[in-house]
C-alpha cells in the first residue's frame, strides 16, 4: 500500500534537486568554509550561493541572512538577543497562537520579571489589531508573531502589523516557518527586524534554518565560539544542509505560484469533499487568509486522535493537536485560543498537502475518512 | 483481516500479551493509555517508551492515547474524596472498567478492531449452554487479578482476551526472554500507579486542597481523647504505625469518622470483622444472583477468600463470614467467588 502523506506542515520530503545538490557536499565539496585552501574556498562559495538563494525567496539582502540549525534556534536567538539588549522595563508582545519555540523562551523572559503580553486572536485565528495597537503604545522591546500558523494555516495581516510597528517604533519579529515557500514574501516591502525560517518545511533538509536580521551587525550570537556567519552564529556551517536549503528556496521561488495553485486546488477538493460527504464538520480558522495547503477541520463529537490512528492504519498521515512528550496528543492551544472548547479542539484534525500529492490521493482520503469517521461515531465514544 | 488492540502498559505482562496475540491475529495494534500526569510511575513517559520499544520489536502499530483529563476526573478525584470520607479506596477497579475496557474497547471499535487484549491474570470462558461469559481466576493464584475485574459486563467480557490467564508469572518472564522482549526483566509495579512513593496523603492534598479536614482528634474506642492528627486522610483502617499517640500495648486504627474528623484507635480486637456490607453490586451473569447464597468472599487484593453466607436486600449484600477477617476497610471491593468463578462484587460500605 502506497502511503498518502498529508502532513506537510510537520515536515516535507526533499525536492530531488535538493538531494542532488546535497550529495555533492557529502561526496566532493566537503571543505570547511573557514579554511583558506581551495577546498575551503569552494565550500564558502557554496555557502554564499545558498545565502543568495534564501534571500531571493524572501526578497531581502543576502547580508541579512544568518544560517542556523533550525527556526527554533532562530526564534531563541531573537528573544535572547532582545532580552539582553533592551531596557529591562520594556515589554515583549506576542500572541496566544505561537509555536513553543517562541512561547518557551518568552516564558523564561517573563520569569526574569519582565512583562510579556500575549495578544489574543478571534474565532478566525486572526490577531486582534486593536488590542495589539493598544499594547504597542507602551514601552515595548519586541513584537514576536507567527506569520502563518502551523495548525490552522491562518496568515496574519503582516503589512498592517508592520505598519503599526513602524508607527510605534517597535521592533518586529516574524516567525515565517510555515509561510516561507508557501506564500509570496517581500521583506523589502515590510518594516520587519527579524524573520525565522526552516528548510524542511519547504522541501529542504532538516537541521537547516535561518534568521534574517535587518541590522545583523548588532545581533548578539546565541551560540558563541567562532567567526562563522560574521560572528553571529558559532559552529562549523552545516554546508550540505545549507546548500539543500538554498536549493529548496530557489525551487520554491520558481514554483511558488504553481504550487500555491495546485496545493490550493487539492486542499479545496478535500474540504468540499469532506463537507459533502461527512455530516457535522466545521473548518477551523479563516478561509480567506490561509496558507493554500492547510486545512483544519473539526469532526464534531469525534476524537481527532482516534481518526488520526484509524487513518494511519489505512496508510494516510495527518496530524491532530500538539504531540505531547509521551507521544500522545494534547488538545491544541491554538484552537483553544481561537475559542474552541477542549472537546472541539480534541475533535479537530489538520491536513496539509504538498509535493507529491495529487487528486487521486484526495479521492482515496475522502473515501477512507468517510468510513472511518462514521465508524468512530457509531462506537459512541463517551 | 483480523485486528486486535492490546493495551500495553510498558510492563512485561502486557508486552507478552501483545506478542501472544500475534499468534492468532494478523493485525495487532498496541496502545498505551496515558492516564496520570507525567509524574506517575505506571503509564509514565518511560513506560510508554518501553511499550513503544516492544511494539517496534514485534513490528506492530503503536499509539499513545491521552486520557489524563478523564483519568483525573473519574479515578483520581474520587480516590481523594473516598479517602476524605474515611474510606480506603481502590481506584484500580474503576480504572479497569472505565479505562482499560470502556475507553479502550470504544477506541478499538473506532480502529476497526472488535477485541481488546490485556496482560491481566484472569480467564474468560464461554458457557456454551447459556451463551454467557464467565470470569475466572487465573491459573496462577499468586498473580490472579480477577478481584479487580468483577464488574466487567457481559458485553465487555465478550470482547476481551486475557492471553496470560493460563500462565504463571515465571512462564511469562521466560516466554518474554525467549522472544527477546526488552521488558522481560522489568520489575513489577506494586503501588497504585499515581501514588508512586506510597504517600497517599500527599496525593489527596494535591487533588482536593480545598476540602482537607484539618486537625482532628485521636480517641480511644470509648471516646477518650488520646491526641491529635493532621487529617483523617493520613490513616487507613488497621494501620498501626504513625498514629502519634501512645497507649498500653499496640494500638490500631479501628475506625475513621469523617463527620467528626476523628481517628478511633483500639487494641485491634474490634478489627476482627465477621459481617461485611457491600453496595454498588455488580454481577457477572445477566441472570443475577439468588437473594441468599453461599460463596467465598475476598475483601482485598491478595486476601485468601473466606467462606460466607450472603444475603442480598435492596441492592445491598450482607456477608456473614465463616471466620473473622481482620481490618476490612470501607472503600475496598468485596468480590464473591464460586470456586474459580467470579460471581460479582461491590464496594464495602461497613464491616463489624
Amino acid at each position: 500500500m502506497t502511503r498518502i502523506y498529508l502532513d506537510h506542515n510537520a515536515t516535507t520530503p526533499m525536492h530531488p534537486e535538493v538531494v542532488q545538490d546535497m550529495l555533492v557536499c557529502f561526496e566532493t565539496k566537503y571543505g570547511n568554509p573557514s579554511s583558506v585552501h581551495t577546498d575551503g574556498r569552494d565550500a564558502r562559495k557554496l555557502l554564499e550561493a545558498a545565502r543568495s538563494q534564501v534571500s531571493g525567496l524572501l526578497s531581502t539582502d543576502p547580508a541579512e541572512v544568518i544560517f542556523t540549525g533550525s527556526a527554533t534556534e532562530a526564534n531563541n536567538t531573537v528573544i535572547a538577543h532582545m532580552h539582553e539588549t533592551s531596557g529591562k522595563d520594556m515589554a515583549f508582545i506576542s500572541s496566544t497562537i505561537e509555536h513553543p519555540s517562541v512561547d518557551e523562551p518568552l516564558a523564561s523572559v517573563a520569569k526574569s520579571g519582565r512583562e510579556v503580553i500575549k495578544v489574543g486572536v478571534d474565532r478566525n485565528g486572526l490577531v486582534n489589531l486593536d488590542t495589539l495597537e493598544t499594547a504597542l503604545r507602551g514601552r515595548v522591546a519586541l513584537l514576536s508573531l507567527v506569520w502563518a500558523n502551523n495548525e490552522t494555516g491562518v496568515i496574519q495581516s503582516v503589512a498592517e502589523i508592520s505598519r503599526l510597528c513602524s508607527e510605534y517604533g517597535v521592533l518586529l519579529h516574524l516567525d515565517a516557518t510555515q509561510a516561507a515557500g508557501k506564500i509570496p514574501i517581500n521583506l523589502r516591502a515590510l518594516n520587519v527586524e527579524f524573520v525565522s525560517i526552516s528548510a524542511h518545511k519547504f522541501n529542504g533538509p532538516k537541521g537547516a534554518g535561518a534568521l534574517i536580521v535587518a541590522s545583523p551587525k548588532s545581533l548578539t550570537p546565541w551560540i558563541q565560539g567562532g567567526p562563522q556567519e560574521a560572528r553571529r552564529r558559532g559552529g562549523t556551517e552545516n554546508i550540505a544542509g545549507i546548500v539543500g536549503m538554498g536549493r529548496a528556496a530557489e525551487v520554491a521561488s520558481r514554483e511558488l505560484d504553481a504550487r500555491a495553485r495546485k496545493y490550493g486546488e487539492l486542499r479545496d477538493q478535500l474540504w468540499l469533499g469532506i463537507k459533502e460527504s461527512i455530516p457535522s464538520v466545521e473548518r477551523n480558522g479563516s478561509c480567506r487568509s490561509c496558507l493554500p495547503n492547510t486545512l483544519n477541520v473539526e469532526f464534531k463529537r469525534t476524537p481527532g486522535d482516534v481518526i488520526l490512528q484509524a487513518l494511519d492504519l489505512e496508510g494516510i498521515s495527518v496530524s491532530a493537536g500538539a504531540a505531547c512528550s509521551s507521544g500522545s496528543v494534547a488538545p491544541s492551544h491554538v484552537l483553544s485560543a481561537m475559542g474552541l472548547t477542549s472537546d472541539e479542539a480534541r475533535s479537530s484534525l489538520r491536513f496539509s498537502v504538498g509535493q507529491g500529492n495529487d487528486t487521486k490521493d484526495i479521492v482515496r482520503t475522502l473515501a477512507v475518512l468517510k468510513s472511518v469517521v462514521s465508524r468512530i461515531r457509531e462506537t459512541n465514544l463517551s | 483481516m483480523s485486528r486486535v488492540v492490546v493495551g500495553m502498559s510498558g510492563g512485561v505482562d502486557s508486552s507478552l500479551a501483545a506478542a501472544l496475540m500475534l499468534e492468532s491475529y494478523n493485525d495487532v495494534i498496541g496502545i498505551t493509555m496515558h492516564l496520570a500526569g507525567n509524574s506517575s510511575r505506571c503509564c509514565s513517559l518511560d513506560d510508554a517508551d518501553d511499550a513503544r520499544k516492544v511494539a517496534e520489536q514485534l513490528g506492530i502499530n503503536f499509539y499513545v492515547a491521552n486520557y489524563t483529563k478523564e483519568f483525573r476526573q473519574e479515578v483520581m478525584k474520587p480516590f481523594a474524596d473516598s479517602y476524605l470520607a474515611g474510606e480506603t479506596p481502590i481506584p484500580c477497579i474503576v480504572c479497569n472498567k472505565r479505562f482499560k475496557f470502556d475507553h479502550l474497547l470504544a477506541r478499538a471499535r473506532g480502529l476497526g478492531a472488535e477485541k481488546v487484549a490485556t496482560g491481566h491474570y484472569a480467564r474468560i470462558a464461554k458457557d456454551e449452554e447459556s451463551g454467557e461469559f464467565r470470569l475466572l481466576r487465573a491459573l496462577d493464584s499468586t498473580k490472579d487479578q480477577s478481584y479487580f475485574l468483577y464488574n466487567l459486563s457481559q458485553d465487555q467480557l465478550a470482547r476481551i482476551e486475557f492471553p496470560l490467564g493460563f500462565l504463571t508469572k515465571e512462564e511469562v518472564r521466560q516466554k518474554a526472554r525467549n522472544l527477546g522482549l526488552s521488558t522481560a526483566e522489568k520489575p513489577e509495579s506494586q503501588e497504585i500507579c499515581f501514588v508512586p512513593d506510597g504517600d497517599y496523603a500527599k496525593v489527596v492534598e494535591e487533588l482536593e486542597p480545598s476540602s482537607l479536614p484539618g486537625r482532628g482528634e485521636v480517641v480511644s474506642e470509648d471516646g477518650t481523647f488520646l491526641g491529635s492528627h493532621e487529617g483523617i486522610h493520613h490513616f487507613t483502617v488497621g494501620q498501626r504505625r504513625g498514629l502519634g499517640v501512645s497507649g498500653s500495648g499496640r494500638l490500631y486504627v479501628s475506625k475513621l469518622d469523617a463527620k467528626l474528623n476523628r481517628v478511633v484507635v483500639g487494641d485491634g480486637r474490634s478489627l476482627e470483622h465477621t459481617k461485611v456490607e457491600v453496595s454498588n453490586l455488580s454481577w457477572v451473569s445477566n441472570e443475577g444472583i439468588p437473594d441468599i447464597f453461599c460463596a467465598e468472599i475476598r475483601v482485598r487484593h491478595g486476601h485468601d477468600p473466606c467462606p460466607a453466607k450472603i444475603e442480598v436486600l435492596d441492592g445491598v449484600a450482607t456477608a456473614f463470614l465463616d471466620h473473622p477477617v481482620r481490618a476490612v476497610a470501607a472503600g475496598q471491593a468485596a468480590v464473591f467467588y464460586d470456586s474459580d468463578t467470579v460471581l460479582g462484587g461491590g464496594s464495602i460500605k461497613a464491616a463489624n
